[in-house]
């Protein structure tokens, strides 16, 4: 489990050693989106930091007044596009929350001009904030009290909790999977330049590492336009729909995305694979995953994918847990509720057209603890329950607003975390592609090889931040296991 | 017998820690188990080399030994990676190795406040105040600070093949006492590895098959300081002598080759190395690796490269670089017989491996001085590590800490971004050994900072302040950084323009031709572009001395890098600044992971910089605990 790091650890992992700190917490320039995901009027992006003014000027076209609103537009550099008309708010040290520069950019809510703003703001220089960071550097810098210290702590904790999970998926991501195998291959170059470089007696074959560079920077760079096209990462609330099989996610899933997507049919455990699909409800993007049924069935695939659906649940912020209106409940039904004990949830009572058999019409309406439903609540209040039919789409809308209300309404934690993986992902990429970019005019250029391990290390770091992993010894490693050196 | 501090081991660690002391003004004193192997080269016989070379120049700068002393004695010098960049390039020099003991005996003998005493410690204890050392001959010894610096001799065991002797090397007594009073104070020991190939007789190889690496044929010195008379000496006329570098006799290095046949011998014989029937259990070094471990690991290798480098001017004794090696004599000389320059070869001394306990050094802190014992210092191989710069950059700063606490001084601690001993004693420190520690520059993450060239530059003046270093030379040291900031500031003033004379100089110069307007410092940083050049091209001032062109052309030529590695220190500055006091219970701070609180209470790290790099540790994990040292400094 040890590479399953949180989110944290991952976002900054490898410089702890062998590139100093400097993604550790210090105090350079943070920036977040501080407000919930969804299209609630105006978004925040709020910067912390010394340089928080400088780059805010370098984007915004309005004057930043001190402790004024100022209006504006927020236009990218790179192209003169303006992305948002905006209204922002410098603050000087010391009297902010955190005691540091605060500038803070009010744009319009959606998530695709707050998102595009954070990325605005990370390429010129700022960092993406910690779950808690805000809140940590105003305790550090004396402007939170004493007693307050404890809450810190709380929302370290917990939130390095909710980022775990998060870490989990971008672990098991493909994106994680292809930067894998392009550290390896910079790692391979890096550990040659280096071995001729500590070992210089010792006869090192000649390698051509250009090749390797160029093949290493176009990877990146197509990373870096896959990961902005949504195709490797899909972002927003994970909404997992689980149910023992046959109570009708599928269709569930169709009706949510008003199209045919996952193939249906009556036979139980027809989907054994988990599938993905991104909807945006009411501005508020979500992820829905339909899972395999989990439950007895004489297929012998099933256990591979009654695992997957219980791997979709984990990684969940939020489930839709789907029953059979129209059969008794069963011990299965049960079961699956143990399994989402702790978990947000909502409950859909599916196929509300056919007679109703699960003797719940009356319980569920009422909110009320009886005998079928006892195990179907937690602490003592019960999940919102809805009766719905994917088939009629009867109950869909009050299913879709319970889902957005239960997003904002706080009940998930739809913070900066749900939004940060890709931006964050993005950023190290595009620092990656920076780094190699330099290497490689380097070697062009013929610049000694010191400068080039020199840029690859850095490359090497920004790729460990999506991975998690540390190259000091990983170089060492590779170093002595490729080549014959030392004596 | 009273003393301010008393060193045990008068290797190369050794040697550094009495004189840096007796310098410092502290009475001490300096026990050897045999006065005639005093800063012995038991295993290859050079220094330097690149990180290793780094180490020597830092040494100098802050007023050690060990720079002047090669600089003496050395038979042969080049500078190694020119070319591939300013911070990996590094000096090597070839030692004469018995004049190298002798000079640095006859510089030990001479500081003024150092008693040099022959005995073998048999016991170390502490009372209230003091350390107490017991010798073989019951004399008893005390001292407000001890230095242990006993290199492999601590319960050291020698190996030949089948063969298996309590030694501290080859041919000396080892220190067993020692290794149980360590005990009996508390302390955890380790047990590393290392190993050393055989000496062969000079007159029974054909140099006639070798290929000669002659020494640099223009001066090369570590000190940074003034120059010394080198000691000199008639050399072998069984050693062929190599081409003539004028400015100062050498002897050159041959090269030979193993081949397939050398390998099957290995091969054929494997049951008999010790490395893998199981006789040695420590762990060795990877980047000294076996011969018999190339031949495993690297079976496809047809051929791997083998150094003959002369042991001093007069002995025939010649290192085989390359050949460490523990398999019994008769491998070892059958196969050194397969190689055709060596197809005669007599062999004087023996290969051999050697396992010695170390004091794993989570049990030590950044000034050396052991977390358990105060006033007990470790320094050398007893940390782990392995080369004699790494064990005289440790000695140095042993020796300092320990005369300053002696004298009620804080200690002196220097940083990653200062020095390559920094970044040696904080890695030693922070992380969990899993083989011998060796200097290398990828392990120094602003190496392009810690260059050979500008050393001086960097420690000089922490040398002055300490007391170790001289007002003449301090002046010396500002004197360059004067100039060369003048000179770096002349560049930025000075334009370059494309016209006719300029370019037609640039084209005379074989340089890209010029486009538009620059500064000189701009036009440096072009590729091919020198100093020199600029020099001759009277854009730039003639009159400085190479030192200081040096210093302006890298300075300017790759000042884009060496900002952002500038930028990169400053970064972590205040947290590598923020002090965890020595009392601080990890155990205290909640909902850290269980992992972290393990590690962290073993290492127990002096800043939260050092936090950071103890493995294991998150940033979350940082989070918790600058909170909770936030919340201690509040609540007093």
């Amino acid at each position: 489990m040890e590479q399953f790091r949180n989110l944290f650890d991952y976002s900054l992992a490898y410089l702890t050693r062998q590139a100093g700190l400097r993604r550790k917490v210090i105090d350079d320039t943070i920036a977040a989106i501080s407000t919930p995901i969804g299209e609630g009027g105006i978004g925040i992006v709020r910067l912390s930091g010394p340089e928080a003014f400088p780059i805010v000027g370098r984007l915004f076209t309005g004057k930043l007044v001190p402790r004024r609103l100022a209006y504006g537009h927020i236009v990218d550099p790179a192209n003169g596009e303006t992305v948002d008309e905006v209204l922002a708010t410098w603050m000087p040290t010391p009297h902010t929350y955190t005691r540091e520069d605060v500038v803070e950019i009010n744009c319009h809510g959606g998530p695709l001009p707050l998102q595009r703003i954070l990325e605005l703001v990370l390429s010129e220089g700022a960092r993406l904030a910690h779950p808690g960071e805000f809140t940590l550097r105003a305790f550090l810098h004396g402007r939170i009290d004493l007693a307050q210290a404890e809450a810190v702590l709380d929302m370290i904790r917990s939130k390095t909790d909710a980022s775990r999970r998060l870490a989990l998926n971008g672990l098991q991501g493909r994106l994680s999977g292809q930067v894998k195998g392009l550290r390896q291959s910079l790692l391979n170059c890096l550990a040659y330049l280096t071995a001729r470089i500590d070992f210089p007696d010792d006869e090192v074959e000649e390698r051509e590492i250009l090749p390797s560079l160029e093949a290493a920077h176009e990877e990146v760079a197509r990373l870096i336009d896959s990961a902005r096209a949504g195709i490797i990462y899909r972002q927003g609330v994970r909404v997992a729909l689980v149910g023992r099989p046959n109570v009708g996610k599928s269709n569930l899933l169709n009706a949510l995305l008003k199209r045919e997507r996952a193939i249906v049919s009556p036979l139980p455990g027809t989907t054994r694979d988990t599938l993905e699909e991104a909807i945006d409800l009411s501005g508020v993007p979500f992820v829905l995953i339909d899972t395999a049924g989990i439950g007895v069935t004489a297929d012998p695939l099933q256990p591979v994918a009654a695992e997957r659906s219980r791997q979709a649940l984990e990684q969940a912020d939020l489930v839709l847990m789907v029953i059979d209106l129209s059969q008794p409940l069963t011990p299965e039904d049960r079961d699956i509720w143990q399994m989402v004990r702790g978990k947000q949830c909502l409950i859909a009572a599916n196929k509300c057209d056919l007679p109703a058999r699960a003797e719940l019409g009356a319980t569920l309406s009422q909110r009320s603890e009886d005998s079928v439903s006892e195990g179907l609540s937690k602490d003592g209040a019960a999940w919102p329950k809805l009766t719905v039919s994917a088939l009629t789409g009867q109950g869909l809308p009050e299913l879709e607003s319970a889902m957005v209300s239960h997003v904002l309404g706080g009940r998930v934690s739809a913070s900066d975390e749900l939004l940060v993986s890709n931006p964050r992902h993005q950023q190290a990429l595009a620092r990656a592609r920076q780094c190699l970019g330099r290497a490689l005019s380097g070697v062009k250029d013929g610049l000694p090889d010191d400068f080039i391990t020199m840029d690859l290390t850095d490359a090497l770091n920004a790729l460990g931040e999506i991975t998690g992993e540390t190259a000091s010894e990983d170089l060492l490693d590779t170093i002595f296991s490729q080549f014959c050196v030392g004596k | 017998m009273r003393y301010d501090v008393i060193v045990i081991g008068a290797g190369h660690a050794g040697c550094e820690t009495a004189l840096a002391s007796a310098r410092l003004g502290a009475r001490t004193l300096l026990l050897t188990m045999n006065l005639d192997n005093v800063a012995l080269m038991p295993c290859n016989p050079s220094i330097g080399g690149p990180a290793k070379g780094h180490a020597v120049r830092e040494i100098d700068a802050l007023g050690g030994e060990m720079a002047r002393n090669i600089d003496r004695t050395f038979i042969q010098i080049k500078m190694l990676n020119t070319g591939k960049g300013p911070a990996v390039q590094a000096l090597r020099a070839q030692a004469d190795k018995k004049l190298y003991s002798l000079a640095m005996k006859h510089t030990l003998e001479r500081q003024p406040g150092l008693d040099l005493k022959q005995a073998l410690v048999e016991e170390i204890r502490r009372d209230e105040s003091e350390l107490w050392v017991k010798t073989h001959l019951g004399q008893t010894y005390q001292a407000r600070c001890l230095v242990i610096t006993t290199g492999t001799s601590l319960n050291g065991r020698v190996i030949v093949g089948d063969r298996a002797y309590a030694a501290g090397r080859s041919g000396e007594l080892p220190a067993l006492g020692l290794s149980q009073s360590l005990k009996n104070m508390g302390f955890t020991l380790g047990r590393l590895k290392t190993g050393t190939p055989p000496r062969i007789d000079a007159r029974s190889i054909d140099f006639s098959k070798t290929i000669v690496h002659p020494g640099s044929d223009v001066p090369l010195y570590f000190s940074q300081g003034p120059s010394l008379l080198p000691v000199l000496h008639a050399s072998n006329p069984l050693y062929p002598p190599g081409p003539d570098t004028s400015w100062r006799p050498q002897l050159p290095c041959y090269q030979v080759h193993t081949n397939p046949q050398t390998h099957e011998i290995i091969r054929q014989n494997l049951d008999r190395a010790p490395l893998f029937n199981g006789l040695i259990q420590g762990i060795g070094p990877r980047s000294c690796p076996s011969i018999e471990d190339k031949i495993v690991k690297f079976a496809g290798k047809t051929s791997h490269p083998l150094f003959l480098e002369p042991e001093g001017w007069e002995t025939n004794e010649v290192y085989v670089q390359g050949a460490n090696t523990s398999l019994p004599e008769d491998v070892q000389l059958a196969l050194l017989r397969t190689i055709p320059a060596l197809e005669r070869v007599e062999m004087m001394r023996v290969g051999y491996a050697i396992e010695y306990d170390y004091v794993p050094p989570s049990q030590t802190s950044s000034s050396l001085e052991s977390k358990l014992v105060p006033g007990l210092f470790f320094a050398g191989q007893i940390n782990g590590t392995t080369g004699y710069e790494e064990a005289a950059g440790q000695g140095l700063i042993a020796g300092i800490n320990a005369a300053r606490k002696a004298l009620g001084k804080p200690p002196l601690i220097l940083r990653r971004d200062q020095a390559y001993i920094g970044v040696m004693i904080d890695d030693l420190v922070t992380r969990e050994l899993t083989e011998p520690y060796r200097l290398l520059t990828s392990r120094a993450e602003f190496r392009l900072l810690l260059r050979q060239d500008n050393a001086d530059l960097r420690l000089t003046p922490i040398g002055h302040e300490l007391g170790l270093v001289g007002k003449e030379r301090l002046e010396a040291v500002e004197a360059k950084r004067q100039v060369t900031l003048d000179g770096l500031a002349r560049l930025q003033k000075v334009c370059v323009n494309p016209d006719k004379d300029t370019v037609a100089l640039i084209a005379r110069y074989g340089m890209a031709p010029l486009e538009s307007n620059m500064t000189a410092a701009e036009f440096l940083r072009r590729q091919g572009v020198t100093y020199d050049a600029l020099a001759a091209m009277g854009i730039a001032p003639d009159g400085y001395s190479p030192e200081v062109r040096e210093q302006v052309e890298i300075e300017a030529k790759y000042a884009g890098y060496i900002a952002r590695q500038r930028a990169a220190v400053e970064r972590v500055r205040r947290l590598e600044e923020r002090r965890i006091p020595d009392d601080f219970d990890y155990d205290s701070v909640g909902g850290l992971r269980y992992e972290a609180q393990q590690k962290l209470n073993r290492f127990h790290p002096a800043t939260v910089g050092q936090a950071c790099r103890v493995e294991g540790v998150t940033p979350a994990d940082i989070s918790l605990l600058l909170v909770h040292l936030e919340r201690r400094r509040r609540t007093g």
